[in-house]
């Protein structure tokens, strides 16, 4: 029977079947300090050990300060939450790249970085944008702490399989539109929680022409649609991404492990349960207007109205979304200036993301009132951005530029939002309170975050082009 | 995991949107602790409290109105959970003193968190979650009697019947040690491994 890519990955990890549950192997296992503490501390009572310290990486991510080194640069709390990954990695032999570590970074930056995501793996973090890994191939997923915890003391965690989605974006990707405007126009068309019980595949030939950059920014929002997990075949593109990468198989063992990787892409014939078709020409710059990522059109299109929406749940959160976020029907997204503008996170911390914004950035300077921060996604994002001279394109413009962390996407240390405070934001999330109490946020790609730094409002970047 | 969940009886707050996000259910500066407990004072944050050292309270918001003190069951609308994995909004929840939540539907990782904290999850169609809705705003004093064996839900005159998964009835009622009883299974995940090929 023809297989999907998930079908074949899921079923290449089921250790045991125990009623309609499979119990899967677990590849890779990344750990930052938000989400594990409690899971250590669950092995610790009850005596249990870490079963595969060899396949489980740490990082400092999320309550760390991207403007000082010290670990106690944003508060005893978070100085004690750090120390404890810290005191765990070391008790339980965890490999961890810590505050300071060339190779420290968010750790879906960090990890695909290091080469620890390969095709065909399972991948699993306490974080929900673990669907980053995806776009090698993998079957990678955000799951809980208890989770966390299972996953530390069995290497394995116990799933029932989810359906299945085909996402194919057809054509060409116009010029100037970017992975990020992709990812926001699907979750546009199927909604916030249109994918949600299933892990997609997305396919098609405006996705085939990405990067693996382009790639991950891509499977890293599946869970803006609510899906369990995204992923794209792994193919050439993916093959020279890890080939040389510190954890990447080497000699014969690269070799087999290419001549398995091959094999991972669904079948002719393979069925979903739900397919979706967009088309590359169709799709714009996009800019979320409201409190969740579905809530998002293009840049030059005006605000909807709540009548615009016939189901009458999308209509009442429109209305409430439109209040939040201080903005009426019909308005232009042209005339709205913004206040902050955010560069960095999981989903757009690269350095091809870098890279995009800096060819903006270099066009003119930030606009008076607006406060911009850059924030590389990786002490080796940085580095190479640095190599490359981004960081003085971005100082020269008027951005600040920043040390590696997950930083204003969720604000965990001191780089928050005051309420009424409207960010261009190329992070993830655009719910109520999510970079600050009452602050407001627009989810972008990088260079319509730099053009919106340089403009003092929005605009559209394809008048950017040369 | 220790006791299992079978029978619950309590009064229920009506929390009527759709789409809360973890992010609403416990914020991020919250999230810094290194123990399970101790979040429930923080539990909608936003939403509870007009200022941000928790000192007055937000009159309009449900969870602060009189008639709904001592809730423990948590009605709400479709996706309830969205966004990210943090464990900390099921601990916030039953922290509170919430036993049930009842929604239209669920986010992925937060209906599996709650199964993994003795959290009931029950999701109803839209025209079950409207009565359910409709009833316990004309009387706040209703108490639902939620029975997971019989997948039942009583209130008042009112009877519904929900779904859940086998596994997850299972996990509830008999509140197992999940990782005791996969590391019984230890030959079988050391037999895989055995097999994995060298480059992993």
């Amino acid at each position: 029977m023809a297989k999907t890519l998930y079908d074949k990955v899921w079923e290449a990890h089921i250790v045991d079947q125990i009623g309609d549950d499979s119990l899967l192997y677990i590849d890779r296992h990344l750990i930052h300090e938000v989400t594990s503490p409690q899971a250590f501390a669950g092995l610790n009572e009850k005596g249990r050990k870490v079963r595969r310290p060899d396949r489980t990486f740490g990082t400092m991510d999320h309550s760390i300060s991207t403007r000082s080194l010290a670990i106690d640069a944003c508060g005893p709390a978070n100085a004690l939450q750090l120390n404890t990954l810290a005191q765990n990695c070391e008790a339980h032999g965890v490999k961890l790249y810590p505050v300071g570590h060339q190779k420290q970074g968010i750790v879906h930056v960090m990890g695909p970085e290091l080469g620890l995501i390969q095709p065909g793996m399972t991948v699993v973090c306490g974080d929900s944008h673990t669907a980053t890994h995806g776009a090698f191939g993998a079957l990678a997923f955000g799951i809980g702490t208890s989770q966390v915890e299972h996953v530390l003391a069995t290497q394995t965690l116990k799933q029932s399989k989810a359906k299945s989605m085909l996402i194919n974006v057809n054509g060409s990707l116009p010029v100037g539109i970017t992975a990020k405007d992709i990812i926001l126009a699907i979750i546009g068309r199927i909604g916030h929680a249109g994918a949600t019980g299933h892990v997609i595949e997305y396919a098609g030939e405006a996705i085939r022409s990405l990067t693996m950059e382009e790639r991950m920014t891509i499977c890293n929002m599946s869970i803006e649609a609510g899906a369990k997990a995204g992923m794209v075949a792994p193919d050439d593109t993916t093959f020279a991404y890890v080939k040389g990468r510190e954890y990447a198989p080497t000699g014969d063992s690269w070799d087999q492990a290419v001549a398995y990787w091959k094999t991972l892409y669904s079948d002719d014939g393979a069925q979903f349960d739900t397919v979706v078709e967009l088309e590359a020409a169709d799709i714009a710059p996009q800019v979320t207007w409201g409190t969740n990522p579905g809530q998002v059109i293009g840049v030059d299109t005006p605000v909807p109205a709540p009548t615009d929406f016939a189901d009458a749940v999308e209509k009442e959160s429109a209305t409430k979304a439109l209040s939040y976020m201080g903005l009426s029907a019909g308005e232009k997204l042209a005339d709205v200036p913004v206040t902050h503008v955010f560069i960095g996170s999981c989903t757009n911390g690269r350095i091809e993301d870098l890279r995009a914004a800096a060819f903006i950035a270099k066009q003119g300077k930030v606009a008076g009132k607006v406060t911009a921060i850059v924030v590389p996604g990786s002490g080796q994002v940085k580095q190479q951005a640095e190599e490359e001279g981004l960081d003085k394109i971005f100082i020269d413009a008027g951005f600040e530029w920043r040390l590696p962390g997950c930083s204003m996407c969720l604000g965990m240390n001191d780089d928050i939002l005051q309420s009424g405070d409207r960010c261009a934001s190329t992070s993830n999330r655009n719910f109520e309170g999510r970079q600050g109490r009452g602050a407001r946020t627009h989810l972008v790609s990088p260079a319509m975050a730099a053009a919106a730094a340089i403009k003092g409002r929005f605009a559209d970047v394809r008048e950017f082009q040369e | 995991m220790s006791q299992g969940f079978t029978i619950h009886s309590g009064r229920a707050c009506p929390l009527d949107q759709a789409n809360i996000d973890t992010d609403q259910i416990i914020p991020k500066q919250f999230l810094t602790g290194v123990t399970r407990v101790g979040y429930g004072k923080h539990l909608f944050h936003d939403w509870r409290y007009l200022d941000l050292h928790e000192q007055e309270l937000n009159p309009e918001f449900a969870l602060n109105k009189p008639e709904y003190q001592g809730a423990s069951v948590l009605l709400s609308r479709e996706n309830f959970g969205c966004g990210s994995s943090r464990e900390h909004a099921p601990w916030a929840l039953a922290d509170f003193g919430f036993d049930v939540i009842i929604a239209t539907s669920f986010a992925d990782i937060f209906y599996g968190n709650c199964i993994n904290n003795q959290l009931l999850p029950i999701a109803l169609p839209s025209t079950d979650m409207d009565a359910l809705f409709e009833a316990v705003k004309a009387d706040p004093n209703l108490t639902l009697h939620i029975d997971l064996p019989a997948q039942t839900i009583k209130a008042g005159p009112l009877t519904v019947t929900f779904e859940i998964a086998e596994h997850h009835k299972t996990n509830l009622i008999k509140g197992l040690d999940a990782i005791g009883q996969t590391l019984e299974l230890a030959d079988t995940i050391e037999k895989f491994e055995q097999q994995q090929p060298a480059w992993l």
